[in-house]
C-alpha cells in the first residue's frame, strides 16, 4: 500500500487490468517486496498465526452453520447432531471450539510482544489503537459464540454478563431487556446472538485489514525498536524471507492446535456446558472461558457492581492510551532495564488475576484479586508514565544492520555483503 | 529469547488452568484414577466391553435415564459397540416408538427402526420429577462429559500434556462404587443418599447395583469371562457411556496421530527451507541455529 511497488506486469492481460485496478500491484508491494526489518524474531510470526487463525474460523464456523439450529429448544440437539451424524462435524466442532482458545492464546502473546517492544509508540499509536479494536470484537465474538451451544455455562455465562449492563443507572435495566429481548435470557437472545457471531468476525476481517494497511505503512517494529534506516542495509523483502518464516510459524502453531482438537479437545471447555441450558437450575459456579478470566477477577473485585463493570471496561480502554501514558521514547525493553522487569511483574500479574477469575470469589482470593486489580492500573497509570522520567536507557544501536552484526543474533560475516545488496532478486 | 519463551510458555500453562481450578470448592471425594482401554492417543473402545455396558445400561439405567441423542443405528457403527445390524434391527424392534400423524391424523405407535433414536424413558422432565421424588435422572447421551472432578495444581497442567481426559469416567465409576453408610451424625433428608462422591454427598439416586444383578454373556467354559459385581458393572456402563458421549473417538484419535505426524514432517521441511533461504541472507539473527 506504499510505493514499494516493484511490480511490472508482464503480460498483455495483466497490464490492461493493472492500469484500471491495481490490485496485483498492491498484493506485491504488501505480501512481496514489503521491506521487513531482518531481526525479526518469531514472537513477530503471531500476526500471521492470527491471520489463519481468523480464517480457520470463519470456514469452520460457515459450515457449523449450515447445521446448526438457533433456537432454544433445538440448539443444544443440534450441536449433539453436528458432533454424532454429520461427516466430520465433531472435526469441525473441535476445531472451531479449540480455534477460539487457540486465537486468543496467539493474540495475548501478540499483545505481548508488542507490549514488551513498545510497538505501540509513535508512529504506531493508529495501528496499536486497531489492534485494541480487533481484541474487543473478539471478546465479544468469542462470548457469543459460547452462548450458541445452548448448554448450562452458556447460558448462565450470558445471563451473568449480560446483567452486568443492569449496573449503569437509569439506562440499564432497558438496556439489559433490549440485550434480551425479553426479561430474561431466551430464545430471542440466543437469535441475536447468533446472528451478531456471524456477523463480528466479519467486521474483525475488515479492521485486521486497516491494522494491516496501517502497519504497511509505518513499517514493522524490531526488536531493537531502532527504526529501519537503510532500506537495503536493515531489511529483507517480504517473500521469501517472512513467508517462508511465517509458514513455519505456523505449522508449528498447528502441531499445538492439533493436540487439543485430536486429543484433549474438551480440556479448556466446562464440563458443564454438556449440560443442557437450564433456568431453574445454577451451576455451582458460574465461570466464563479461559481468556476473560483476568477481566472477570477485575470485575469481581471491585465491591459495587457499577465500579466492577467501569473496571473490567477500563482495563481493556487503558490499553488504548497506552502510547501516550509511556513516557519513555525507546521502544523495546532490551534497552530498558527497568521496564523489562515491570513488564514480567504485571504479565504475572495479569496471570494471578486469570488464577483468580476462576477461583471462588471468597476469603483471601478477594483480597489478592484486589491487590492485583490497584497493580493492574497502576502499572498504566503510574509505573509507566515516571518510568520514562527515571529510567536510564542502555544506549542504542545505531541501526537494526549494527545491532545484528553486534551479536544480538548470528547474523555472522556474510551480512554486510552482497546477500543485503541484492536479496533475492533471482526469484 | 529464551527466558522469554518459557515465561511465556508458563503464562499459557496458568492461563489454561484457570478453569480447572474454579471446580476446587465444590466437595466429594477425589475419585480413584481406572484404566481405560481408550485414554492416551491410541486408546480405542473394547468392544465386548461397550457391549456389556449396554447391556447394564438396558437392563438397570434405562429404567429412569434416557439415552435420547443415540440411535440404534449407531450401536452397529464402526468404533462402537458394533452390534451386527442384525442384532440392531431385532434390539430396536423390541421397542415401541411413536410416529405419525398417519392419513387420519392420529400418532400412533410402531416397532422401532435402526434409524430411531431411543425413546425417552420419561415424556418429559417434570414426569421424571414425579416419579423420582423431585430428581430428574440425567440424560446419559453425553453425560461421561458432562461430569468432572477438580484435579488442583499442578496436575491440571501436566493433563493437557498426558492426554488425561478421563475424569467423567473415573468420577461416574467412582460413584457408582461409592454409596455407603453415612457417617455417624450425618442425617439425610428423605429420599436422599450417602454417596462419597457425589459433591454433598448426598444423592436422589439409590445404590443402582448389585453383585450379579445383570447376567454377562458366557464364554467358552460356561462361565461369563468377567466377574459379575459392582465394580465390573460400573466400568462397563461408564465405558458405554464414554462411547454414547463421543462415539467418534476412535476416528478422531486415529486422525489426530496422522495430522500431527504431518505437520511434524511439513514443519521440518519448511524449517531446512527457510534455514536454506535465509543464508542468502546471512542467516536468521532470530534462530536458535
Amino acid at each position: 500500500m506504499e510505493s514499494h511497488s516493484t511490480y511490472v506486469p508482464k503480460s498483455g492481460f495483466a497490464k490492461w487490468f493493472e492500469s484500471r485496478l491495481p490490485v496485483a500491484g498492491l498484493v506485491h508491494s504488501s505480501f512481496i517486496a514489503f521491506p521487513v526489518p531482518r531481526n525479526l524474531n518469531y514472537f513477530w510470526t503471531f500476526g500471521a498465526i492470527l491471520m489463519f487463525m481468523l480464517i480457520a474460523q470463519i470456514v469452520t464456523g460457515i459450515v457449523l452453520v449450515m447445521h446448526y439450529t438457533p433456537e432454544a429448544t433445538k440448539a443444544f440437539a443440534s450441536v449433539e447432531h453436528i458432533m454424532r451424524d454429520v461427516n466430520y462435524g465433531w472435526l469441525l466442532r473441535y476445531l472451531h471450539a479449540n480455534g477460539a482458545s487457540m486465537f486468543f492464546i496467539a493474540v495475548y502473546i501478540h499483545i505481548a510482544r508488542g507490549l514488551y517492544y513498545g510497538s505501540y509508540k509513535a508512529p504506531r499509536e493508529v495501528l496499536w489503537i486497531l489492534g485494541v479494536i480487533i481484541f474487543l470484537l473478539m471478546m465479544a465474538t468469542a462470548f457469543m459464540g459460547y452462548v450458541l451451544p445452548w448448554g448450562q455455562m452458556s447460558f448462565w455465562g450470558a445471563t451473568v454478563i449480560t446483567n452486568l449492563f443492569g449496573a449503569f443507572p437509569v439506562i440499564g435495566d432497558p438496556i439489559v431487556t433490549w440485550l434480551w429481548g425479553g426479561y430474561a435470557v431466551d430464545n430471542p437472545t440466543l437469535n441475536r446472538f447468533f446472528s451478531l457471531h456471524y456477523l463480528l468476525p466479519f467486521m474483525i476481517l475488515g479492521v485486521v485489514v486497516l491494522h494491516v494497511w496501517a502497519l504497511h505503512h509505518v513499517g514493522q517494529n524490531n526488536p531493537t525498536g531502532v527504526e529501519v534506516k537503510s532500506v537495503k542495509k536493515d531489511t529483507l523483502p517480504f517473500t521469501p524471507y517472512a513467508t517462508v518464516k511465517d509458514a513455519f510459524a505456523v505449522v508449528c502453531f498447528f502441531i499445538f492446535f492439533a493436540w487439543f482438537v485430536f486429543y484433549i479437545p474438551n480440556y479448556l471447555g466446562h464440563a458443564d456446558n454438556y449440560i443442557e441450558a437450564n433456568a431453574a437450575v445454577t451451576p455451582a459456579h458460574i465461570v466464563p472461558e479461559w481468556y476473560f478470566l483476568p477481566f472477570y477477577a477485575i470485575l469481581r473485585a471491585i465491591p459495587s457492581k457499577l465500579g466492577g463493570v467501569i473496571a473490567m471496561f477500563g482495563s481493556i480502554a487503558i490499553l488504548a492510551f497506552l502510547p501516550w501514558l509511556d513516557t519513555s521514547r525507546v521502544r523495546s525493553s532490551t534497552y530498558r532495564p527497568l521496564y523489562k522487569q515491570f513488564f514480567w511483574v504485571f504479565i504475572a500479574c495479569v496471570i494471578g488475576l486469570g488464577y483468580l477469575g476462576g477461583a471462588p470469589a471468597e476469603g483471601g482470593y478477594v483480597i489478592a484479586a484486589r491487590i492485583l486489580t490497584a497493580y493492574y492500573f497502576a502499572h498504566f497509570l503510574i509505573v509507566l508514565p515516571l518510568l520514562g522520567l527515571f529510567e536510564t536507557p542502555k544506549p542504542l544501536p545505531n541501526s537494526i544492520a549494527e545491532s545484528v552484526l553486534d551479536g544480538h543474533g548470528h547474523g555472522g560475516p556474510a551480512l554486510a555483503t552482497g546477500a543485503t545488496a541484492a536479496p533475492d532478486r533471482k526469484s | 529469547m529464551k527466558k522469554t519463551t518459557l515465561l511465556i510458555a508458563g503464562a499459557i500453562a496458568a492461563f489454561l488452568s484457570a478453569p480447572v481450578a474454579a471446580f476446587a470448592a465444590e466437595g466429594g471425594a477425589t475419585p480413584p484414577r481406572q484404566s481405560w482401554s481408550f485414554a492416551g492417543p491410541f486408546g480405542t473402545y473394547d468392544r465386548a466391553q461397550l457391549q456389556r455396558g449396554f447391556k447394564v445400561y438396558k437392563e438397570v439405567c434405562a429404567a429412569c435415564h434416557s439415552l435420547s441423542m443415540v440411535s440404534f443405528r449407531n450401536l452397529a457403527q464402526p468404533g462402537g459397540p458394533e452390534f451386527s445390524r442384525g442384532q440392531v434391527e431385532a434390539l430396536a424392534a423390541t421397542y415401541q416408538v411413536t410416529d405419525g400423524p398417519n392419513d387420519a391424523g392420529e400418532m400412533f405407535q410402531r416397532p422401532g427402526r435402526p434409524a430411531d433414536k431411543f425413546p425417552k424413558a420419561f415424556p418429559n422432565e417434570n414426569a421424571a420429577r414425579a416419579a423420582n421424588g423431585g430428581a430428574y435422572p440425567p440424560d446419559f447421551s453425553v453425560l461421561a462429559k458432562a461430569r468432572t472432578y477438580s484435579r488442583g495444581f499442578p496436575w491440571f497442567i501436566l493433563d493437557a500434556v498426558t492426554q488425561y481426559q478421563e475424569h467423567g469416567p473415573d468420577y461416574i465409576v467412582a460413584l457408582l462404587n461409592g454409596y455407603v453408610e453415612p457417617p455417624a451424625g450425618v442425617t439425610l433428608a428423605p429420599g436422599q443418599h450417602y454417596n462419597l462422591y457425589m459433591p454433598g454427598n448426598a444423592i436422589a439416586m439409590a445404590k443402582p447395583l448389585s453383585d450379579g444383578q445383570v447376567e454377562y454373556p458366557k464364554g467358552q467354559d460356561g462361565r461369563a469371562p468377567v466377574p459379575e459385581t459392582v465394580a465390573q458393572y460400573a466400568k462397563d456402563v461408564t465405558a458405554f457411556m464414554m462411547w454414547a458421549a463421543e462415539p467418534h473417538m476412535e476416528a478422531r484419535k486415529q486422525m489426530g496421530f496422522k495430522v500431527i505426524i504431518f505437520l511434524i514432517v511439513f514443519a521440518g521441511l519448511l524449517y531446512f527451507t527457510k534455514k536454506k533461504i535465509w543464508a542468502r541472507a546471512g542467516g536468521d539473527p532470530a534462530s536458535v541455529a
